[in-house]
């Protein structure tokens, strides 16, 4: 190799002169794999968003556009009826009262007796902790299909069949909101407690005031966690209840689309109901959404 | 099926052996320990209350209902007598309609598991992989397209999924776009395996299959495949699944530190032995946890059957969890409702058992063991010629662990 072509090489962006040589073989290799790896990647996005978005086009369409041509993104007229049609011949309104009224029955409980709970069972000291912690983790290997029939039993039992008490109380606590706490209180040193303790706070006291605020992860994942399950409960409004009256959300849209009001595809109709019910979990989403994405590890780093 | 839940549960599995590491970080020597007694069961009383009266005390409930004849009417308790295992007999042994939609619901759901948990699993296990790159633009858009569907609720997604596969749907168009011909999807009771063979010409059982299987179905129905309206709900699975799964590979991958990544690269390992000889084994815990998960949430297929038309087309749909429900509430037959709930249960513990004894730490299967025995012998020669100085490496160790 002579000088003068040294100078080229150098004075030359190597990407588009140079022969060949191994190393860029290889980057050129990598390349190609990056470019492919992105293409399969925004491929596999595009799946995994389209559906949202042609629902959300779906329900501005008109019956007739929305099932001649499902997939475009723009309507071919814009009409809001579906909308309309949702606030005035259905109950939509009352189904999300509900379904609010019981999430955040269900949340604020789930929360605080969830955290009063793994608070005890990880700091006091008292006889039969261990086999109750015991029975909190066996209650979690319980699938929740199979509560279905007996909870009905137990609702019918106990009067609580049709009511709201129904179909909130035997979501308030869940063995696993318990669990985290419990392990979440661990992580903290035991020493701000004790000075608080010293001081003369009474237990419930310490609990409230100093070790609560400082769980503040930990709640904020059983918060996102214990509202977008009881947002999103379906089976247990099932069998919790049947009338019309009591119906969430979940259930409500549910009686849409499995065709239980009229018949004939109402597809602008329920797309609708599915973007409108879907809209609190997807706005808590976006707000905690460095939390959820780094739930998992977060839960172990604090 | 609560996503949420799934999470949750996999956290615990993992955290509990640091609970372990923690425990004993109570306060000790305390004066007042009776105060303390009191306040811990007041702290649980209403966890205890709940759970015992609307989970445990139920249980028992159903127990007693799944060995009588009850019929809807009144308390179980005085309004029904006691027939021993007829319930179970009915759906498990005795011929008939009840053990018949038994058999089709455990064939519908044992293909959704037997499909759904591997793909799932690997589809969630290669997109943590992928957003987890630390070259990749845009990881932070990814991540949430991927789990954005394990957000919305069960119901949302379904009715999305109804319109997507309609007959003049929108996947139907993209296929018709390719010159594929769609099924009509949710209105296509056909097994696929049987469509298989019926594209090679096989289009009746041969007179070997049609002799009885078990639950009254013969082998022809077992071996029928998924329906192509299951097919549907196993799409669905997937896609709803593997943004949370996901999550728990990507928190996994990032305890993997980058170290051991530049090593096994430095060693000259391509990107494939790399996965499969490095992270994957650091994955372990995690996959056995998302195996885990996976098999026990798609036991329990319900909203997704309720909602897409209560086990049509033909009854492919069909699974125990919905069956359990069918039979109690709308067939009153409730013994037989909560027979077929506790043989559900029974299924998933069982199915989990298995799955940790196949999956129980012996690492890497026969290849791996093979492997492993080969570095051992090499390690063992290593050792022989450098004993002495290995010997007095670990006495330097030990005495200075003592000096220490």
């Amino acid at each position: 190799m002579t000088t003068t072509e040294q100078a080229i090489r150098v004075a030359t962006p190597p990407a588009t002169l140079t022969p060949p040589n191994r190393k860029h073989q290889l980057s050129a290799r990598v390349r190609t794999t990056a470019v492919l790896s992105y293409l399969v990647l925004i491929l596999l996005a595009l799946i995994y968003i389209y559906p949202f978005l042609i629902s959300i086009a779906g329900s501005f369409k008109t019956d007739s556009d929305a099932t001649q041509d499902p997939l475009s993104l723009i309507p071919a007229t814009w009409t809001s009826a579906a909308y309309e049609r949702l606030f005035t011949s259905v109950p939509l309104l009352q189904w999300t009262a509900n379904s609010a009224f019981i999430t955040v029955i269900v949340t604020i409980g789930r929360v605080f007796f969830d955290s009063l709970a793994g608070y005890a069972l990880s700091r006091l000291r008292f006889r039969g902790r261990t086999i109750i912690f015991a029975g909190v983790v066996a209650v979690m290997a319980v699938p929740g299909v199979v509560l279905l029939i007996p909870r009905f039993l137990m609702l019918k039992e106990l009067g609580l069949y049709d009511s709201f008490g129904g179909m909130i109380l035997p979501l308030v606590i869940d063995a696993a909101g318990i669990f985290i706490m419990k392990q979440f209180f661990e992580s903290i040193p035991v020493s701000v407690e004790e000075a608080a303790r010293i001081d003369g706070a009474g237990v419930f006291r310490t609990f409230w005031t100093v070790v609560l605020p400082m769980a503040r992860p930990a709640i904020i994942t059983l918060f996102i966690l214990s509202f977008q399950g009881s947002w999103n409960e379906f089976s247990h409004f099932v069998i919790s209840r049947q009338d019309p009256a009591l119906n969430t959300l979940t259930t409500g849209v549910a009686s849409l689309t499995s065709g239980e009001l009229g018949t004939g595809n109402q597809y602008p109709l329920q797309l609708a109901a599915a973007v409108l019910m879907s809209i609190p979990v997807v706005v808590i989403f976006f707000i905690f959404q460095k939390r959820l994405m780094n739930t998992t590890d977060g839960g172990e780093k604090g | 099926m609560g996503p949420t839940i799934l999470i949750i549960r996999s956290n615990l599995t993992r955290e509990s052996a640091m609970a372990q590491s923690l425990r004993g970080t109570t306060f000790r020597g305390r004066g007042i320990r009776g105060a303390e007694a009191r306040y811990g069961w007041a702290f649980v009383a209403p966890a205890i209350l709940i759970i015992g009266v609307f989970l445990v005390i139920p249980i028992f409930l159903a127990l007693f209902v799944s060995f009588s004849n009850w019929n809807g009417l009144g308390s179980p308790l005085n309004n029904s007598a006691l027939v021993g295992v007829d319930n179970y007999a009915k759906v498990l042994v005795e011929p008939g309609l009840a053990q018949r939609d038994f058999g089709l619901s455990i064939r519908n759901n044992l293909y959704y598991v037997i499909i759904v948990v591997p793909l799932q699993t690997a589809l969630a296990l290669f997109l943590a992989v992928q957003v987890n790159r630390r070259i990749l633009r845009g990881r932070g858009f990814f991540r949430t397209a991927f789990y954005f569907p394990s957000v919305t609720s069960s119901v949302a997604i379904v009715t999305i999924f109804i319109f997507l596969f309609t007959a003049s749907g929108a996947v139907n168009a993209i296929l018709g776009f390719f010159g594929a011909d769609g099924p009509n999807w949710f209105a296509d009771p056909s097994g696929i395996i049987h469509n298989l063979l019926a594209g090679v010409g096989v289009t009746s059982a041969p007179d070997a299959l049609l002799a009885a299987g078990p639950l009254g179905l013969d082998w022809w129905s077992w071996l029928s495949g998924p329906s192509v309206a299951m097919c549907v709900l196993i799409i669905l699975a997937i896609f709803t699944t593997s943004g949370t799964f996901m999550l728990l590979f990507l928190a996994a991958l990032q305890n993997v530190s980058g170290d051991i990544d530049e090593a096994a690269m430095v060693d000259g390992a391509g990107p494939f032995r790399k996965f499969f000889s490095v992270t994957l084994p650091m994955l372990k815990p995690t996959l056995f946890t998302v195996l885990t998960l996976g098999l026990i949430g798609t036991w329990q297929v319900f909203d997704q059957i309720y909602l897409t038309g209560k086990g049509a087309p033909g009854k492919t749909l069909l699974t125990p969890a919905y069956l359990a429900y069918d039979t109690s509430f709308k067939g009153l037959n409730w013994g037989e409702g909560a027979a077929i709930s506790f043989i559900l249960f029974i299924i998933i513990v069982s199915f989990t058992l298995l799955q940790r004894y196949v999956l129980r730490d012996r690492d890497l299967g026969r290849s791996g063991e093979r492997r492993a025995a080969k570095r051992e012998k090499q390690f063992r020669n290593e050792a022989a010629v450098g004993a002495a100085q290995i010997a007095r490496k670990q006495e330097d160790s030990i005495s200075q662990g003592e000096r220490r």
